[in-house]
């Protein structure tokens, strides 16, 4: 639906060029709920802004639903534009309008009637929950409802494309989760593309099929969100990564972590199972089956769209011999391990 | 003595609401251009932007007085004489414009970019852009700046009555000042100030009602 070919940009910046976006190539497919996760400044905001050329690449191909924007004229990318909805982190609402005329704007726009759109307005707040909001002026909506509306414009003429750009940071964690899952819904209703531009894990977690990484103005890495989540290849996505609690270990470890084994030191081992349930069991057969002990430091479920994994940190305890024998045992079962360091054994 | 009050009332109204809407014509769509060719906007243009910073500060660089006097050969040459409210109309309107302009200009700048950006990616086009987004969404501080050019307007039609163009200005010099009518006097300048009030009080409740909605 989406293609990205080689997407460069740079920027002028007095007198220093600075390089934006450096050949960013991406396929997104239709019905795709598609996440890119970066830092502030890594590049998002330039890239969004590519998609819909309100600030074309200056390098490199956009071809959605097989028409290269790039090549358009002006005339022609307007009209273009009309199918590519997109929200913003600071929603852009027009404060002289109420939600209806807001909502109504594309339509009112591209010139079609009153009488006609007055429906699809009616449809499309309906949709977002805001029926009773109709007349009302963003300054009297919070912040969720004020999503609402962007989200209703962004639809109402009925894009193939809707693009986020950071559109849960401003919101409060329950406003944050509503609006995900108002997305979902119009995802799956709609089988709308949606790309989603965040750099926050939480966004990615419960919607997205597919993440990438972009990292200075790079896709450093991509693929499902349960490989990047269960096994981060770059430094970037683990860190990235960390920030959502459960990865982080105890302070107490991890100032007590060192990198390689010593003579008095235990493996610490991050793993990742398809299921909580699957967890047990294996822990249970690696002590029955080796002289070694398990600690468990802690342990969380946690919900990838509808799949659910079990994250365990957990050091193990024996004498080096079975310890990499157990570790090699669990490297061959259907989970991901990691060693993340060695803690000096407790005198 | 009402009789003549009344007289200069309608004079110093007819010049003032004609310099008025003229100016709100001509100085709307010249702060426009002037806000959307600025730096870093979406019609972004250097060369156009700075002829009219240049026409604007020079203009409003005159003094009302010599203004008014310079322009006496294109007043003559726009309507055809050179005294009483009619000939006082045009360099009103042209001392009027740049301030009014500069007025929309400022409140044009101050409607969030982010506006356009998301009128442009649903496909606006400049021109709707700006009648769409820009100039509803900062009405109501281009009112404000068409109010406080009205009170101007008051002041300048008063200084324009002193060399013929008659109204309330005009009134004071003639009867007051070569006269000696302290009532006169006493009339004039209350009625002066009741209508700047007037003014300034429908300017604001008309903001306000816009403003209303726009505090976001």
């Amino acid at each position: 639906m989406i293609s990205l070919n080689g997407i460069e940009k740079t920027v002028k910046n007095g007198h220093s060029v600075i390089h934006a976006l450096k050949g960013i190539t991406l396929d997104i497919e239709q019905g795709e709920v598609f996440g890119i996760l970066g830092r502030k400044g890594a590049g998002k905001s330039a890239l969004i802004r590519c998609i819909n050329l309100l600030d074309p690449p200056s390098r490199g191909a956009v071809i959605i639903d097989s028409c290269d924007l790039t090549t358009l004229s002006t005339e022609a990318l307007r009209e273009a534009r009309r199918s590519i909805g997109m929200i913003f982190q600071h929603f852009n609402l027009l404060a002289s309008r109420t939600v209806f005329e807001n909502v109504a704007l594309p339509l009112e726009l591209s010139g079609s009637p009153k009488s006609i759109f007055s429906a699809t307005v009616q449809s499309l707040l309906a949709l977002t929950g805001l029926t009773d909001k109709r007349e009302a002026y963003p300054h009297q909506l919070n912040s969720e409802q004020k999503q609402r509306v962007a989200i209703a414009r962004a639809l109402v003429n009925r894009p193939k494309v809707l693009l986020c750009e950071e559109a849960t940071a401003a919101l409060d964690p329950s406003a944050k989760q509503a609006i995900l899952q108002l997305l979902k819904e119009i995802n799956e209703q709609f089988n709308l593309t949606i790309l989603m531009m965040t750099h926050e894990l939480d966004v990615i977690k419960p919607i997205c099929d597919r993440v990438a990484v972009l990292h200075q103005g790079e896709i450093i890495e991509q693929g499902t969100v349960l490989e990047l989540f269960t096994r981060p290849k770059t430094v970037v996505a683990k860190e990235l990564i960390r920030t959502t609690a459960l990865l982080d270990l105890p302070a107490t470890l991890r100032h007590r972590l060192q990198p390689y084994p010593t003579e008095h030191s235990n493996p610490i081992l991050r793993i990742s199972f398809a299921s909580f349930t699957a967890e047990e069991s294996v822990i249970a057969e690696v002590i029955q089956h080796f002289q070694v002990s398990v600690n468990i430091i802690q342990a969380h479920l946690d919900t990838i769209r509808t799949e659910s994994i079990g994250i365990m940190i957990a050091e193990m305890v024996g004498n080096s011999e079975e310890v990499k024998k157990a570790i090699q045992f669990l490297d061959n079962q259907d989970l991901h391990i990691e060693v993340l360091g060695y803690a000096p054994r407790s005198a | 003595m009402l009789h003549d009050l009344l007289n200069a009332l309608e004079e110093t109204l007819f010049m003032v609401f004609s310099a008025g809407l003229i100016t709100w014509i001509t100085g709307l769509p010249l702060g426009t251009v002037l806000s959307v060719t600025g730096e870093g906007k979406f019609l972004e243009n250097a060369l156009v932007h700075r002829v009219l910073r240049l026409l604007i500060n020079t203009t409003r660089s005159v003094p009302y007085m010599v203004l008014m006097i310079a322009v006496i050969p294109f007043t003559r040459f726009v309507v055809g004489v050179n005294e009483g409210s009619v000939a006082a109309v045009v360099p009103l309107t042209l001392a009027a414009i740049p301030h009014f302009a500069q007025f929309s200009e400022k409140a044009l700048n101050r409607v969030p970019a982010g506006l356009i950006e998301a009128a442009k990616a649903v496909g606006a086009s400049s021109f709707q852009i700006i009648y769409k987004i820009l100039i509803p969404e900062a009405l109501s501080n281009i009112i404000k700046g068409l109010t406080v050019t009205l009170v101007h307007l008051i002041g300048y039609s008063s200084i324009a009555g002193a060399i013929g163009a008659g109204g309330l200005g005009g009134l004071i010099i003639e009867k007051g000042h070569l006269d000696f009518h302290l009532d006169y006097v006493l009339a004039t300048v209350v009625t002066l100030i009741a209508l700047v009030h007037i003014i300034q009080s429908c300017g604001d409740y008309i903001a306000n009602g816009n403003m209303r909605q726009n505090n976001t």
